[in-house]
């Protein structure tokens, strides 16, 4: 079995829609006779989930492929994590979950806009920067008013 | 780039960089901890949201500062986070600073003029100091200095915006900012102090000299006042002592009493 379609079964524990190939958290994964080592980039540095992440990353492999042996987890920092890593499934995901996705495009000023992922309305006025989870964000939908949550975009801008 | 095994086989190197490195995780250990007991208590709930998620990310800056001195051989994280006295501590006096009378259970008359002058100017330093660490000759460092920009980008434009909102409006806003921001200036060189070793840290390339990184901050906090039409002379100074060289305050012992709680008890307890 493919090591990636293994990590497909990992969600993030506070999206379980989208999982940490999809969210670009995957960067580094060598599989050697019977040990593996993967190497995953942080989103947020202070995100509680990331212990989780880990160890369900461990679970994962041990569970889905009996032959390997050695499992060796790791957090790295370069290249550092960025918003644009999440796929297109990623973003798919997102919306299930009722995040709008990162802006594809960031502008050199920082300023960035998201479209409601209920009614896909341009509509929307931004609440609070800081959400839920540390890569999150508030915004509000003025057209189907509803209020909604967006990845928010990191770059190395 | 030199190999980093080359840079810290030079006793001198390696001394200032784990010197500056226990400022940095300090510093942000203390601030996020002074941040956190905001939690219930700030003016509404979208910046209880806010500065707590700040507040987070920040602890998670001190845990990789932190690890990078586990990697040097100076112990494991976690005791060097909780295990340490006041005595030993590198963190400059502004951040242990209490949030205002009161306790966090028992009638907090925290001053909020006090909390946005404190973390705007703290985090307008820690930019700096994050630019410079970017391109430093410790390459870990390096990396981690480019993750945390990236997250402090959305938090000096939180502290900015409480900043110079309340310091614009004239009368009771205004007159108590300036006094919170001339008590913060009062301790301010202390965070731009780079300890015992500034002149190996520069010499090395592993940071910025201290000269330089004050005159960034002064001149980017004197531009702010000025495009702000804020009447207000900026003069820094460290009046309560050096935390750099371990000077501190009885509020760091009560601080580090109240994080350490659950460590002293059970320093190998997972939590």
């Amino acid at each position: 079995m493919n090591v990636y379609e293994v990590l497909r079964n990992v969600k993030d524990p506070e999206i379980d829609t989208v999982n940490i190939i999809d969210l670009g958290m995957v960067e580094h994964v060598e599989v050697k006779d019977r040990s593996i080592s993967i190497s995953l980039l942080p989103t947020f540095m202070g995100c509680p989930a990331l212990e989780i992440i880990q160890k369900n990353v461990e679970s994962e492999i041990r569970s889905s492929l009996g032959e390997i042996e050695d499992i060796h987890v790791q957090f790295i920092y370069h290249p550092p994590w960025t918003s644009d890593r999440i796929s297109e499934q990623g973003h798919v995901q997102l919306r299930e979950f009722g995040i709008a996705p990162p802006p594809e495009k960031m502008v050199s000023t920082g300023e960035w806009h998201v479209n409601c992922p209920y009614c896909g309305s341009t509509y929307t006025t931004l609440d609070n920067i800081f959400g839920p989870t540390a890569c999150r964000s508030i915004l509000y939908c003025k057209a189907c008013k509803n209020p909604f949550e967006a990845m928010k975009p990191v770059s190395t801008l | 780039m030199t190999d980093t095994t080359d840079l810290l086989s030079n006793p001198s190197y390696k001394k200032a960089l784990i010197d500056l490195l226990y400022q940095l995780a300090d510093d942000d250990f203390m601030v996020a901890y002074r941040g956190s007991e905001w939690l219930g208590l700030a003016p509404h709930i979208e910046e209880d949201v806010a500065f707590s998620s700040i507040s987070q990310d920040t602890m998670g800056h001190a845990t990789m500062f932190y690890e990078l001195l586990e990697q040097l051989g100076e112990g494991k994280a976690n005791d060097l986070a909780h295990g340490r006295t006041a005595a030993e501590r590198k963190n400059a006096i502004l951040v242990e600073e209490v949030n205002g009378p009161g306790h966090y259970l028992k009638e907090p008359h925290y001053d909020w003029a006090f909390a946005v002058a404190r973390h705007y100017c703290y985090t307008l330093a820690k930019k700096l100091k994050m630019a410079s660490l970017q391109q430093s000759s410790y390459e870990p460092l390096a990396h981690i200095a480019v993750k945390v920009n990236m997250e402090l980008h959305y938090h000096l434009m939180h502290w900015q915006t409480w900043f110079t909102q309340l310091t614009s409006i004239p009368g009771e806003p205004q007159e108590r900012m300036l006094a919170a921001f001339q008590l913060v200036c009062d301790e301010m060189q202390g965070v731009l102090h780079l300890g015992t070793y500034g002149k190996e840290l520069a010499e090395n390339g592993i940071i910025i000299s201290e000269d330089e990184l004050s005159e960034a901050w002064l001149a980017d906090m004197k531009l702010l006042l000025q495009n702000h039409r804020i009447p207000n002379k900026v003069a820094i100074k460290m009046k309560s002592g050096n935390g750099r060289i371990g000077e501190h305050t009885e509020d760091l012992v009560s601080a580090l009493n109240t994080l350490s709680e659950v460590y002293q008890q059970d320093p190998t307890a997972a939590w």
